[in-house]
């Protein structure tokens, strides 16, 4: 008797688990720095947004080919005002705690995040208002045509209005306030998963979301995500060879190899969303760290010239980076608008040529200069420094590289203060104009905040202004070109390769990676 | 009594204000927290507000002065970086760095003590010998390194013991304890073995030569010649005489214990205020580095304060010499 109802369970509870076809898995991961912080306005930060991601979901986001795809928005269109865009949302959302989505939420998100203690606010200055149409429409209107306003919204995450009232969250952080806020440790979102613990650097618990709107669009095959930051590299790669962890967003490069051999684990490659390059000083009149006095040899776009064919890409690519990188032309990875194989071209190495540039440059001899280089931002950093600097030195420039902690480079970077430096650069939008308003217009109040070489030129500032406003793609994309070309042809920058991103996992896990290394959990399966 | 608690308490103080003042000497050398704090996207004016909003353009002294008076009355401010009060951030990093400080430090005293009492009694024994060269190991190795060692044979070769955190914990109010659960223990040991193993072999060399000293004494022999057994004479004679520098050295190492368990901890990810240091120290979390310095120098201090106590407690001659000046 026993045994038949034993029986009869066992089939009655297989039935259910097919049924229900949901598998329990618990994924646990690990990479080197934790989310500062739970609220999804206060810090506009990769690994913060990354966990955002799980808990709250955006109105819009990248999928894996780095399309915007629609999240709680369902469609959105430039209304016949082009400054006003209309966002039709997704109907029938609800919050962990129950409460319903509606384009209150949204409104109240949107001037959230405008708020001036939020981080996020930087990617809304062109929004004047959030306006409720109906309960599943909302309006935004832009302080003039904005037609790449949703490239800004892929991690602007939407909040419960009535929640945050409650809890006295309506307005993010403040960081003079002294006192911490209920969103620092807890969150309340439409997100696949929900918060079931959080200790900051220590450990937070995720718990799959059963009554997602994306049930049945998405695998969701984890029932159960426990994140643990470690900080040493080693560490972390040991817990990932003990099966402690499944899978591992930040794999240091020297291990890749070691890792992909490993019984039972596997790394997947893909591009990054990130350039690195050298930027010069070509304004001020003279160096601060050159013997050459009285004129400045950045200034000369023949000296410029000559050290971008002195890098030879291709070594750095295989000696430095171990072939986790890409040789870049320009300061924009391939999924970027603008980006053109011709203008990603990269120089041909030619010492000689360099050599006769300088020489007519009237630097027959060289000069010497400082090269300034993080050494804990970008992989291998300071190793790609040292390997250009030996390049530059067969062409008889004599860069002395300073490496320091990106705490102090940072810092005095945006300043303007630094002669040669090398720095990363990422775009979020997917759209030239983040690269030139940021790295190529004039450094003002308005812009070029990391515009360090001094490059000044007013027909280019009018353009990239122009650019924000243009509604006609052909138009705007003619002036994107302009923009490039400029840029290329007076060799601004020294573009050295677009980075690779590795993630490491369990075999058995099939998880692409995603360029900007967001890892939407809700897209793992498991392989059977 | 009381004057010399008293006196030695104001010494602290003073001790605590050079170290402040000092470390906040240092921290305009480590950089600006402020592109930590920030996106890429904030624009200049934006990053000289905050930087204005959070007091750093005040001259380093007004900064002091402010720190100063803000902890005198318990105040460390904001962690940069976490957005929480810093003293809530440290009480709950503080029972996991003390209790490995406390297992190593035990571990390393009981260990170090009996393996010195050993060798020192079989000097040419073979046993002796192995113990003598591999106590070398200890004390030329490098912390970081020895972590590193255990994790590949235990955590990846041999998979018996977790490679990083601290296991399962259990809250006794606002202590955690990972003591009380299997996990926890387990990921002690590596931990605990890698931060005491320094200070084993340190105590045992110095158990070890203490003891040969006292052995060589008049009274040893005199004792012998009374005829007391092996046992009495090497623990209730010679032993309790090696333990004055013992103490002296221990306690001076309990605090290097805690203080160091920074890289410790940093291999291990032990959630202890030492790698909430070196957090602190990579996103130029000021507050944070303030308090912690501070906290290990009242360490430091509190250690050295209980150690000169007890040499009352050892040493007789102390309290005789004391009471006679006194009286």
């Amino acid at each position: 008797m026993n045994l038949t109802r034993m029986a009869t369970l066992l089939a009655f509870s297989s039935t259910l688990a097919l049924s229900a076809s949901v598998s329990a898995e618990t994924l646990r991961w690990s990479s080197a720095g934790d989310s500062l912080t739970l609220d999804p306005h206060s810090q506009n930060e990769g690994p913060t947004h990354a966990m955002s991601h799980q808990i709250y979901d955006s109105l819009v986001y990248r999928n894996q080919e780095m399309k915007l795809t629609p999240r709680l928005a369902l469609e959105w269109k430039l209304t016949d005002d082009p400054t006003v865009w209309e966002f039709k949302l997704r109907e029938g959302v609800k919050y962990h705690n129950g409460n319903p989505f509606t384009a209150d939420d949204v409104v109240f998100s949107i001037m959230r995040a405008k708020h001036e203690n939020a981080d996020m606010k930087g990617l809304l200055t062109t929004v004047v208002e959030a306006i409720k149409v109906d309960d599943h429409t909302v309006r935004l209107r832009t302080d003039g045509p904005n037609p790449l306003l949703p490239n800004n919204l892929t991690d602007l995450f939407i909040m419960d209005k009535e929640w945050s009232e409650e809890n006295k969250v309506a307005v993010p952080q403040n960081f003079k306030a002294g006192e911490e806020t209920y969103a620092v440790r807890n969150a309340n979102g439409t997100g696949p998963y929900r918060l079931i613990s959080r200790e900051a650097d220590v450990k937070t618990e995720l718990a799959r979301n059963d009554d997602y709107w994306g049930k049945g669009q998405y695998p969701l095959e984890v029932s159960r995500i426990v994140y643990t930051p470690i900080k040493s590299s080693a560490t972390r790669v040991a817990a990932l060879l003990s099966g402690e962890i499944d899978f591992l967003l930040d794999p240091p490069v020297q291990d890749l190899d070691r890792l992909a051999a490993a019984r039972g684990l596997a790394v997947r490659s893909g591009p990054e969303n990130r350039t690195i390059f050298l930027g010069m000083q070509q304004a001020v009149p003279e160096l601060r760290t050159s013997d050459v006095k009285g004129k400045n040899p950045f200034a000369d776009k023949r000296v410029r010239e000559a050290l971008n064919i002195a890098i030879n890409r291709d070594a750095i690519g295989k000696v430095v980076m171990r072939g986790q990188s890409v040789a870049a032309g320009m300061i924009a990875p391939p999924f970027v608008d603008g980006y053109s194989a011709e203008l990603d071209r990269v120089p041909t190495v030619d010492v000689a040529r360099a050599k006769a540039l300088l020489a007519e440059a009237g630097y027959p001899n060289g000069f010497a200069v400082t090269l300034a280089c993080p050494n804990d931002r970008y992989v291998n950093d300071e190793a790609i420094c040292q390997a250009v600097t030996g390049m530059f030195g067969q062409i008889g420039v004599k860069a002395r590289l300073d490496a320091r902690s990106k705490s102090i480079h940072f810092a005095e970077l945006p300043k303007g203060e630094l002669d040669f430096y090398l720095l990363g650069w990422s775009v979020p939008t997917m759209d030239s104009h983040y690269v030139f308003h940021y790295l190529i217009e004039t450094r003002s109040d308005k812009g070029g905040s990391w515009n360090s070489t001094g490059f000044s030129n007013a027909e280019i500032d009018g353009l990239i202004d122009a650019m924000t406003r243009e509604t006609d793609p052909d138009r705007r994309a003619e002036m994107v070109a302009k923009v490039w070309n400029t840029v290329q042809s007076e060799v601004i920058y020294l573009p050295l390769h677009h980075q690779m991103l590795n993630w490491a996992m369990k075999s058995n896990i099939d998880f692409p990676v995603h360029s900007m290394n967001y890892p939407h959990f809700k897209w793992l399966k498991y392989t059977k | 009594m009381l004057a010399f608690i008293i006196r030695r308490l104001l010494q602290s103080v003073l001790v605590m204000l050079t170290v402040a003042l000092v470390a906040f000497g240092l921290f305009r050398y480590i950089g600006d927290p402020i592109n930590n704090m920030v996106g890429q996207e904030a624009t200049l004016v934006e990053r000289e507000q905050l930087r204005a909003q959070l007091g750093l353009n005040d001259p380093v002294p007004v900064q002091f002065a402010r720190f100063v008076a803000n902890a005198a009355q318990g105040q460390f401010g904001m962690s940069y970086r976490m957005a929480r009060p810093v003293a809530d951030v440290i009480f709950e990093r503080l029972p996991a760095t003390l209790e490995l400080a406390l297992i190593s430090g035990i571990g390393a005293l009981v260990v170090g003590i009996a393996l010195g009492v050993y060798t020192a009694l079989r000097r040419d024994g073979w046993l002796s010998q192995i113990i003598m060269s591999l106590s070398l190991i200890g004390v030329s190795l490098p912390t970081f390194l020895i972590g590193i060692l255990l994790i590949y044979v235990f955590a990846v070769q041999l998979q018996v013991l977790p490679a990083f955190g601290r296991g399962e914990v259990v809250r006794l109010g606002w202590w955690s304890t990972g003591l009380l659960t299997e996990s926890g223990l387990k990921s002690l040991i590596m931990p605990a073995i890698t931060l005491g193993l320094y200070q084993l072999t340190l105590i045992m060399r110095l158990v070890r030569a203490e003891m040969l000293e006292v052995l060589r004494t008049d009274y040893i022999k005199f004792a012998r010649a009374r005829g007391l057994s092996d046992r009495s004479v090497h623990f209730r004679h010679a032993l309790k005489n090696t333990l004055l520098p013992v103490i002296t050295i221990t306690g001076l190492q309990i605090g290097s214990i805690i203080a160091f368990a920074i890289i410790t901890e940093t291999v291990f990810q032990w959630p202890g205020v030492g790698l909430l240091f070196i957090t602190a120290v990579q996103f130029v979390d000021v507050p944070v580095m303030a308090a912690y310095l501070v906290l290990i120098a009242l360490i430091f201090v509190v250690i050295n304060l209980i150690v000169d106590l007890l040499y009352f407690a050892v040493d007789p001659r102390l309290r005789v010499k004391r009471s006679g000046r006194g009286s």
